[in-house]
């Protein structure tokens, strides 16, 4: 594992450890008694400052350990959580996220928040603590610099002899350490003699094998100082006497040999038979039992085991099983073309392989869908900064954030959802005077809930603030052209005025929504993951805009449709109703235009034959299918098709890198009869305009004649 | 002969970090995520020696010397505590559990290996 993926490790843990922070952080607000929760929250912002001092991340370090020190002060009673302190809770995580963030991407981070921020987290220090703060950085760098000698010194002229006293107390032995290691890194400085002292050994009988009984006296003959000497004895300090003393020879004594009648080797006997305890530890290995284990075990046990796996591994598969899907619509069709008799278990072992087929694609789209939660959890930092950047006072609510959807859309969902959420407080949410004003609570919620509804993924973003200001919208619109002043629209109408490129209501542009993204490139990426945007909103109570979007991106269900002489595909999801039509139902209105009477409502007809350019089309009246579909540029629509042929799963291959967008059609699909079939989009299609390009030659004239 | 090692820490970032200091100077490498389950490994794995964390959730630091050097299975295996912490208190409230050593976080790779070979003796 090389030191790269270790820091990438370091940053997925980090993510981990952000989102286990945010969490701890609004559970804390719920119960800041709750010891178990402080505790979560300091080791979060524990951990990350313990990794990012590896990584020499030293404002990453710093930032988190006055942070956790705040918190250390939660955690021992000294501080009582109030509303600020939390804020500044809050704001401090936002900061380290920001810091993680600036160090993974490496980037300078916002330098003045941070500052603010320190400085309101120190404030809540004692000196003591200030102190503190300080040393640690200070003892941390002195262990850098000077690491254990493990290398034989050169040998320097200025060699002195130091006489050392050593006597263990029990409690050295039980804390596991051996004398004789301490003896070996004691050589290595120098030229080193032993004695032990076995005065105080006891009679046999008498002999207690947790006691300590043996003396040492050394001598050392090195051109270390004598600090070197006290960091060998560094973990033993309390554990033992001990005397260290230089010997008054300014001259480089030669060591008689006669002075020394143990060699450092001659310790090692009397260890192992004068203290058992010590001998334990030295038994050699062999002799235990072998590990059960061989391969090194670093699978951490969490409540839920979890699988790292490649993410391209896990689109392979996708993609196989999308392979899979059509072959088993490739042999149901084969079969069926055999006109074989019928054959009772040959059908149920298809339909056995139909289902076995779908649930496999089902796990492995599980494989790929993750809870939105880290996603939601991301926008209580925006509410927050959106309300301090206004004004406004505003909190969170998230429902159904364990809902699961498929990892790319999560990711591409970060960006609209932000801006969302950012004008949700912005535009949506009333001033707090205003709202007492209106009897609300001065603090505005935003509400955020996600929830799976009929093979769909529903994603709300509601505010309770004034509602949408539609004659403020219409004026805005008319002012900047996008509509006629004569113009008269229903309130769906004016409300969707919201998604044409370059629209912003802001009376003025604010620093923080104003950013020229508008909430054209919401729907745009919400349309790009095949999924639709669509406001709803009441004067006074609030608006909430619902975003749809499909389970997955790889399979649908799909209607096999006949347009004309092609086969197309249409995404069930989309179709509201189908209808046979009834002659006395159908209305002509003006020169080709057609409308059907839907339970008293009448709808416009949009026959997609035309709209695609395809010749013929189902002119002929009653002739066709109409499938009822709700577009957000005129509301429902019924499009006319020449028959429904089946409904299957179909898989999603994009047209797009090759043949770049083309309108009215999302994707295509391979069907049961290995042709291909095209995807339609019932958005785009009722919006293609009968008179471009497309428009068959032989309706031509009778456009003119229009024009005329 | 290959010198044991037990990790326990729950940060996944310092586990690797140990893993690959401490496989490349040769010791057999095991770890755990936090305190129990690192009393359990210990049971397992039988290690020459064992690095904890202080701070993480189940059981800590302290909790595991404490276990390890007062439980059913007592050992004077040596123990050595990885800590982001340098205070005096700490060393001491650690030494009092039972702790043989310590390494201040951030470790670097040789004065690690230097610490955990003085307490066990381990040839590199």
């Amino acid at each position: 594992m090389s030191t790269n993926s270790i820091r990438d490790t370091f940053f997925e843990e980090c993510e981990e450890l952000l989102e286990a922070l945010v969490e701890g952080l609004s559970a804390m607000e719920e119960n800041a008694e709750d010891m178990d929760v402080v505790n979560a929250v300091f080791r979060a912002v524990h951990s990350i400052k313990g990794g990012a001092g590896a990584f020499a991340l030293d404002r990453l370090v710093s930032f988190a350990h006055t942070f956790e020190t705040v918190m250390d002060k939660v955690r021992s009673h000294e501080l009582k959580v109030d509303e600020e302190l939390m804020l500044l809770f809050h704001r401090s995580g936002d900061q380290l996220a920001d810091l993680v963030e600036a160090a993974r991407d490496d980037r300078e981070p916002n330098a003045e928040s941070e500052a603010t921020i320190l400085k309101e987290l120190e404030a809540h220090l004692g000196d003591a603590d200030r102190e503190e703060a300080f040393s640690f950085d200070a003892v941390t760098l002195d262990f850098d610099a000077a690491p254990m000698p493990i290398d034989l010194p050169e040998p320097e002229p200025t060699l002195r002899r130091f006489d050392i006293r050593f006597h263990p107390t029990p409690m050295l032995y039980a804390n596991g350490h051996e004398p004789l290691l301490l003896f070996d890194a004691l050589a290595e400085l120098g030229t080193l003699t032993v004695q032990a002292d076995l005065s105080h050994l006891p009679e046999f009988d008498a002999f207690d094998p947790n006691d300590a009984v043996i003396d040492w006296q050394l001598s050392l003959e090195t051109s270390e100082d004598e600090t070197v000497l006290h960091e060998i004895f560094e973990f033993v300090d309390a554990l033992c006497d001990l005397e260290i003393s230089v010997r008054d020879e300014d001259a480089p004594a030669p060591m008689p040999p006669e002075e020394s009648p143990a060699p450092p080797e001659a310790a090692e006997p009397v260890t192992e038979t004068a203290a058992p305890v010590v001998a334990k530890t030295t038994e050699p290995p062999e002799a235990k039992t072998p590990p059960k284990q061989s391969a090194p075990r670093d699978e951490p046990r969490g409540p839920r085991p979890t699988l790292r796996v490649d993410l391209e591994r896990v689109d392979r598969l996708i993609n196989t099983v999308g392979e899979l899907i059509i072959n088993q619509a490739m042999i149901s069709q084969r079969i069926e073309e055999l006109e074989l008799p019928a054959v009772a278990h040959l059908t149920n072992e298809l339909e056995a392989y139909k289902l076995l087929a779908r649930d496999i694609q089902e796990g492995v789209m599980a494989i790929r869908a993750q809870p939105v939660k880290p996603l939601f959890q991301r926008m209580s930092r925006i509410v927050r900064e959106a309300s301090e950047a206004t004004g406004k006072k505003a909190k969170l609510v998230t429902v159904g954030d364990s809902t699961e959807v498929d990892k790319t859309v999560i990711e591409r969902l970060a960006d609209p959802l932000t801006h969302m959420v950012r004008n949700a407080v912005d535009h949506g949410l009333e001033p707090p005077a205003k709202r007492e004003d209106a009897g609300k609570d001065p603090v505005g919620a935003i509400r955020l809930s996600a929830s799976h509804r009929s093979g769909s993924v529903f994603i709300e973003i509601a505010d309770d603030g004034a509602g949408l200001n539609r004659a403020r919208i219409l004026e805005k619109a008319i002012e900047k052209g996008l509509v006629s002043p004569e113009a008269e629209l229903s309130e769906q109408e004016i409300d969707n005025l919201l998604f044409l490129p370059g629209f912003s209501t802001a009376a003025e542009v604010s620093n923080l929504s104003g950013r020229g993204v508008g909430m054209d490139v919401v729907k745009n990426a919400v349309a790009a993951l095949g999924g639709r945007v669509s406001i709803a909103s009441v004067p006074g109570s609030g608006t909430t805009f619902t975003i749809v979007l499909p389970l997955t991106l790889a399979v649908m269900d799909g209607f096999v449709i006949s347009i004309s002489d092609q086969t197309m595909v249409i995404p069930i999801a989309s179709i509201i109703e189908t209808i046979r039509p009834n002659r006395k139902d159908l209305h002509c209105i003006g020169t080709d235009g057609q409308v059907i009477s839907v339970r008293g409502s009448y709808v416009p007809i949009v026959d997609v034959a035309r709209n695609l350019g395809l010749s013929g089309g189902e002119t002929t009246t009653g002739s066709g299918v109409l499938l009822l579909v709700s577009t957000e540029s005129q509301g429902l629509t019924a499009l006319r098709v020449g028959a429904i042929h089946d409904q299957r799963q179909v898989v999603i291959k994009s047209l797009e890198s090759n043949y770049g967008a083309i309108p009215g059609v999302s994707a295509a699909t391979i069907l049961g009869d290995g042709k291909i079939a095209l995807i339609l989009d019932p958005d785009e299609l009722v919006k293609l305009n009968p008179a471009a390009p497309f428009l068959p030659l032989a309706s031509t004239p009778r456009l003119e004649l229009r024009h005329a | 002969m290959t010198t044991k090692v037990l990790a326990i820490d729950d940060s996944r970032t310092i586990r690797n970090l140990l893993r690959v200091s401490l496989e490349g100077a040769g010791f057999e490498y095991h770890s755990a995520c936090d305190g129990v389950e690192g009393v359990e490994q210990f049971a397992d794995v039988e290690p020459d020696v064992v690095i904890t964390d202080i701070n993480m959730p189940n059981m800590d630091g302290f909790g595991v010397i404490e276990t390890l050097r007062n439980g059913p299975n007592r050992t004077t295996v040596p123990i050595i505590v990885l800590t982001t912490e340098s205070g005096a208190d700490l060393k001491a409230r650690a030494r009092t559990a039972g702790a043989t050593g310590w390494i201040v976080k951030p470790f670097d790779d040789s004065s690690l290996v230097s610490v955990l070979r003085r307490l066990t003796g381990h040839v590199v």
